[in-house]
């Protein structure tokens, strides 16, 4: 009765998502007297794994498999649940996770929470903390089947190392034609940037900045910090910035360690998006803007000023540490 | 072409969430209910198919009499008719079930639902609708063409987007980009008033078997006070940052 995680790889490593969900898992196979197993879809060296308190990995190696099909990825993560005769799996927040885990749910009979936060409140009931009401709220979720699925939000538990042997297994789960009715025909993916979902850090945006030829800033900060852009609605919505690049309600969730908001005012719907950031900075020159009340760290000013002055000031940080 | 839209019955974006009964349930009072983001994109591209190939579109929701003014609604926005499924939402996969019986007797090509809702922020009923029939699923769809029976659309991927091919029936988890915030439809006098007329069925749900429950909400912490830092002291900014919040 291990609990199972799909660990997440692609080119060429694990997500830290992976990594995070693996600490988590540790965390609650303690609680539970049990142990961590982690299925994988075509991973390369999965050793690393036994750095956050894996025991077991099913190692799936199938060329069928070589593009995302969530299909038969819940397929195979079914099948290992099966075979290990699993009553918890938990999944990440990815896109992709999100994607498969309420077909996993699905397929196994089981009950789903997602937007898990934090550790059970309960195991016997099992209760989870959820994000809600676009994280205005926590719902706590009693799930009452016989086995369960959670999905952990991202950068609710962090990253714990606890050291593990791990065993190594090859597993060869059937994958039916049936499990390819979607087909990916091309992916496009901006490269050389750091996404909105795997950042650390994001530096966003808004109005404030006047035009979408003031960007140059922006843009050196993040580069700087090794951060992502994002900007607020009204400036995708006026063209000045991809809508890839929209952060908030409608737009893309933020979940990162550090959010720079930059002439933003903060608007409910954009704070709703960005609130699970653990730390908000936001530079503004208005005192009054109603971001400042959901802030860690506040700076009143023009951010044409402050910007390049905080781009040298992290310049140096970065060269002494 | 047949579609079936499916329509969540959310507070509006800006509505303060409180909750009453001893934190067990979300406090209605004065709260505006709104068609759900997600939903009101796939809506509108679900009329788009209807003025441009002629397809027909019916809304489904799973709820109490107090819904019925967001399907009317999404039938003042142009939706053919409405369905709703009289029954207190407990948790996703009660909805499904619901949705996937309506899907079933009603011989839908395409099921356009939200990726996610505003209030529980799931973000699983449509992956348990494509679980329970097996049809081919699409989450994250932020562009979606029908020709006969192919489908090509468009997924958002974390860093990207990838294009996929695939068939009917399908169902899909949309959001913003199926169509642009621009292309939503304020319902016209014209439409509000034939609203009133088109049919709005309702029928009784199907047993399904409870996996989950909401015990309790909470609210978040109350937030301690910004720490204003000078524009003129920003290596205070930075000692803050590495010293005290630890993210750099």
């Amino acid at each position: 009765m291990s609990i199972l995680i799909y660990a997440e790889y692609a080119e060429g490593k694990f997500k830290k998502v992976a990594f995070e969900l693996a600490s988590y898992a540790k965390k609650v196979a303690e609680s539970l007297g049990t142990t961590v197993t982690a299925v994988t879809v075509n991973a390369g060296d999965v050793s690393e794994l036994s750095k956050y308190g894996v025991d077991k990995v099913l190692k799936v190696n199938n060329d069928k498999l070589s593009g995302f099909t969530a299909k038969a990825y819940a397929d195979v993560i079914k099948q290992a649940a099966q075979k290990e005769n699993i009553k918890l799996i938990l999944l990440s927040s990815t896109t992709d996770s999100i994607y498969l885990s309420s077909l996993v749910a699905v397929a196994l009979e089981a009950g789903y929470a997602s937007n898990v936060v934090g550790l059970p409140v309960s195991t016997s009931p099992f209760q989870v903390k959820r994000n809600a009401f676009s994280n205005k709220a926590f719902n706590i979720t009693e799930i009452d089947t016989d086995v369960k699925v959670l999905g952990l939000a991202k950068n609710s538990y962090g990253i714990v190392e606890t050291a593990s042997t791990l065993t190594e297994e090859d597993f060869n789960p059937t994958i039916g034609d049936n499990d390819f009715g979607v087909k990916v025909e091309s992916v496009e993916k901006v490269s050389g940037k750091v996404s909105i979902a795997d950042a650390d850090i994001v530096v966003s945006a808004g109005r404030g900045l006047k035009g979408p030829e003031n960007w140059g800033m922006i843009e050196e900060l993040a580069s700087v910090l090794g951060a992502a852009t994002a900007c607020s609605k009204p400036v995708s919505d006026l063209g000045w910035r991809p809508h890839g690049e929209h952060v908030g309600q409608t737009g893309k969730p933020v979940a990162t360690n550090l959010y720079i908001a930059i002439g933003i005012s903060g608007a409910i719907q954009h704070i709703a998006g960005i609130n699970s950031s653990k730390v908000k900075v936001v530079i503004n020159s208005d005192p009054e803007a109603p971001f400042f009340k959901v802030a860690d760290y506040g700076i009143v000013g023009d951010a044409f000023e402050i910007v390049p002055k905080l781009i040298e000031k992290f310049k140096a940080f970065k060269a002494q540490n | 072409m047949k579609i079936l839209v499916c329509i969540s019955h959310v507070p509006d974006t800006t509505s303060k969430i409180n909750f009453i009964n001893g934190d067990s349930e979300f406090d209605t009072n004065g709260v505006q209910f709104v068609i759900n983001p997600n939903d009101e994109f796939g809506l509108t591209r679900a009329i788009w198919f209807q003025e441009q190939q002629g397809a027909t579109v019916t809304v489904v929701n799973v709820g109490g009499p107090e819904t019925e003014p967001t399907l009317r609604k999404a039938l003042a926005i142009g939706a053919n008719e409405a369905i709703r499924v009289n029954a207190n939402p407990t948790d996703g996969f009660f909805v499904a079930k619901q949705l996937a019986e309506v899907i079933k007797n009603g011989g839908y090509d395409v099921i356009i639902a939200g990726k996610e809702s505003l209030d529980y922020n799931g973000g699983m009923v449509p992956g348990m609708i494509a679980g329970i029939l097996g049809y081919n699923f699409l989450n994250s769809c932020t562009s979606l063409t029908v020709d006969g029976t192919n489908v090509k659309a468009v997924r958002e991927i974390d860093g990207g987007k990838e294009t996929v091919a695939t068939t009917l029936p399908l169902i899909i988890g949309g959001q913003k980009g199926l169509v642009e915030e621009k292309d939503l439809r304020i319902p016209n006098m014209r439409g509000i008033m034939t609203a009133r007329t088109k049919a709005l069925t309702i029928l009784e749900p199907v047993a399904a078997p409870i996996e989950t429950k909401a015990v309790k909400f909470e609210k978040p912490a109350p937030k301690s006070a910004v720490k204003l830092i000078s524009p003129d002291n920003l290596d205070e900014l930075i000692n803050l940052l590495h010293n005290e919040a630890k993210v750099i």
